[in-house]
């Protein structure tokens, strides 16, 4: 992974010197709560419901054991002794003291790690493929270029105020598992006939309020433009975008407003004057970045191994794990692996400081001491022998990380929701704990098959709703909270935004509604359909049929 | 006099900023003043016969492009932030530097804060009018808030992968 020299060490210890200083000149009363909001903002601090939430970057997802480590130090020693992975591969903190945050960031700087733009109307952290590097159907390896991307994004100086916050995605592999379809901005790294790399970019992609899928402006941008590039892109942005809504704000509306023809003349014509200049990316810059990313040492071996496969027969909750929770490496004899941070009646994507210790010993002993969180909010160690899977397995059950339901109806996205989040509608956790001990039989959730289960707590849609192929909404009806489900979104390839299923339910109703519409998929289901399919041949009538015939 | 911070240190500032409703009534002919693009707009004749300094100022939803044929008629071109979060004229400082090659002043006015001019001082701004409020000798310590930059602006062309050792 990338490691920090002494530039981008400096960058991020002059941050924690400004953060300590503009601290304390909010607790003097020097700033304004309304002067602080966007410098605390900037660095991932809001304060929430019962206490601020810190939310610390981790670069598209990758991080090391040390730097887990550091992790489990800040939870014992500034919060309540747990951590929660963010949908953005970010984590976050929810009950530090806002006076602590300085010695948090020293904290973290100490190990290159920061909270740099992890909130605020700025560009936020990058987010990739959590297979990145290591995945079978992979291209490109978008790695290097989320770390050049991350370089010029932070602290960029034109682009600290945007009309709104700004996301951008990477991905290099046939799957797209980086959602590029739904954020500001989506990079595909391609190769083009001459095998030379560039980007297909997509703009004006995003979920909350008004959810679209992104428009194509270039077909393949050649790599060394990607900076100047992007620079128009955001300049277009910040120019033109709608300042005087904050729901029209994001870059989607003035994409839409303009026609993406029109939005990629302007970006065009603005690029025409930086294109070829100073920013223009090098060969030896790219050759810098990509060699932290080369590949580990790997040891090796012809093929599968033997004996895993061989106690993939023998045990069958061996197998069922090996079936969700492993996935394929371009390495033989390696395998990806997710630790699923969604057992049930833990909120999705909570992980406390003795897990997080466990996680770094686990990811020193069987993956050359990385990680990567995704996006689903669990983690992964992507470069396990295969001849080890069997005594990691036994390793996760200990610590509570094998829940063999990766990409199952139980491994929810969830936001924080009501039960934290000062923004929330609806509470959203107990939900998904709710759904979880409905379908609490494991042979029949492997039998339902693949499925993205999406819980947002309000319209911002930090738990991806849209993109569910089941999603759930919590809103405010009178004070009351209840909860509008949606079916068919997908954030995967061929990105599409779910249909509203209609009127909402109580919490109570949750369970039952969500086995009425598995049971009408189960019985409709042909033997090669997965959910999303089905849905796609039969359409939205017979769920709505079953659903709201029992209210009457 | 207010108080203005110009080439790294503070200075009081004999400039006059006319309202946004200024007109030519009354103006004084030897004073430097900073008119607003309106009023530069419908009387640039009457305004280029003064014998006073000249500048201009744009507010955020103001675009550079209206002066871009002037720019050698101004000592100043003051630009506003109704409010701090309004960046908008982070991208106009630098299209006057960096794209009109315009080498006068480049002033930040209104809601203009020390924890924003290290952002307004790589764009190509070199003169901040603080909020009357500030002090601005304290403020003067956030110029160098950071001792490097990753990406090429106004203040240093040259991105830091073109300066690595």
């Amino acid at each position: 992974m990338y490691i920090y020299d002494e530039y981008d060490q400096q960058i991020v210890e002059d941050r924690v010197k400004q953060f300590r200083d503009q601290t304390r000149r909010f607790l003097a009363g020097e700033l304004s709560e309304s002067e602080f909001l966007p410098l605390r903002l900037q660095n991932g601090l809001y304060v929430q419901r019962y206490a601020p939430m810190l939310r610390v970057a981790i670069p598209y997802g990758l991080i090391s054991a040390r730097q887990v480590r550091k992790l489990a130090l800040i939870a014992r020693q500034y919060d309540k002794g747990y951590v929660h992975f963010s949908t953005r591969q970010n984590v976050q903190f929810n009950w530090p003291a806002l006076e602590d945050v300085p010695d948090i960031l020293a904290h973290l700087a100490e190990v290159q790690m920061h909270a740099i733009q992890t909130s605020g109307n700025c560009i936020r952290n990058t987010t990739t493929d959590q297979f990145a590097g290591v995945a079978a159907d992979e291209l490109v390896d978008p790695r290097p270029w989320c770390e050049i991307i991350r370089q010029w994004s932070t602290f960029h100086p034109e682009f600290a105020f945007l009309p709104r916050k700004f996301k951008i995605a990477v991905n290099g592999a046939e799957a797209d598992r980086a959602a590029i379809g739904v954020h500001d901005i989506g990079l595909n790294v391609v190769r083009n006939d001459a095998g030379d790399i560039g980007f297909r970019v997509l703009v004006g992609g995003g979920l909350g309020r008004t959810p679209i899928v992104g428009s194509q402006i270039c077909e393949f941008l050649p790599w060394q433009h990607l900076l100047t590039y992007l620079d128009a892109i955001l300049r277009v942005y910040n120019r033109y975008g709608r300042r005087d809504n904050k729901y029209k704000a994001r870059i989607k509306i003035l994409v839409k407003a303009l026609t993406p023809e029109v939005f990629a003349e302007k970006v065009n014509a603005e690029w025409a004057h930086t294109k070829d200049g100073p920013a223009t990316l090098t060969q030896q810059e790219l050759d810098r970045v990509a060699g932290h990313f080369s590949a580990p040492a790997y040891e090796q071996f012809s093929g599968d191994d033997a004996d895993y496969l061989a106690k993939r027969e023998a045990e069958k909750g061996f197998n069922n794990w090996a079936l969700r929770n492993v996935h394929a490496h371009k390495v033989p004899g390696y395998a990806a692996v997710t630790l699923s941070l969604k057992p049930t009646a833990v909120a999705p994507g909570d992980a406390d400081d003795k897990q997080l210790d466990a996680i770094a010993d686990l990811a020193d002993q069987f993956s050359f001491g990385e990680l990567r969180v995704t996006h689903q909010q669990n983690l992964v160690l992507a470069d396990v022998r295969q001849s080890d899977l069997y005594e990691l397995w036994q390793a996760c059950r200990k610590h509570g990380f094998a829940t063999p339901n990766i990409g199952l109806l139980t491994d929810i996205i969830c936001c924080p929701g009501g039960d934290f989040c000062a923004l929330a509608n609806a509470k959203s956790i107990p939900i998904a704990e709710a759904i979880q001990r409905t379908f609490d039989d494991l042979d029949y959730l492997h039998d339902i098959g693949d499925l993205d289960l999406n819980i947002s707590g309000c319209m911002n849609a930090c738990g991806h709703h849209h993109v569910g192929h089941i999603g759930v909404l919590g809103v405010d009806k009178k004070g009351q909270e209840f909860y509008q489900v949606s079916i068919g979104g997908n954030s995967g390839r061929d990105a599409s935004i779910g249909q509203i299923l209609g009127p909402s339910f109580s919490a109570e109703d949750m369970p039952s509604v969500m086995t009425k519409v598995i049971d009408v998929y189960i019985e409709n289901r042909t033997p090669e359909e997965q959910f999303l399919d089905t849905f796609k041949r039969i359409g939205m009538a017979p769920f709505k049929e079953r659903v709201y015939a029992a209210a009457n | 006099m207010q108080r203005l911070i110009k080439n790294g240190e503070v200075v009081n500032d004999s400039w006059h900023l006319l309202d946004k409703d200024a007109t030519l009534d009354g103006l004084p002919n030897s004073d430097s003043i900073i008119v607003p693009l309106a009023l530069w707009l419908e009387h640039s004749h009457a305004l280029k016969a003064r014998d006073g300094g000249l500048g201009v100022w744009l507010d955020s939803d103001e675009e550079v492009e209206s002066i871009a044929d002037d720019l050698q008629q101004f000592q100043v071109i003051a630009l506003n932030f109704p409010v701090f979060s309004d960046g908008r004229n982070y991208s106009n400082a630098r299209l006057l530097r960096d794209r009109y090659q315009y080498q006068g002043e480049v002033r930040a006015i209104g809601d203009v804060l020390r924890d924003q001019l290290f952002f307004m001082q790589r764009c190509g701004f070199d003169a901040f009018a603080l909020r009357a409020d500030r002090n601005a000798d304290e403020a003067l310590e956030s110029l160098k808030d950071f001792s490097n930059t990753y990406q090429a602006a106004t203040d240093q062309p040259l991105p830091l992968f073109r300066r690595r050792a």
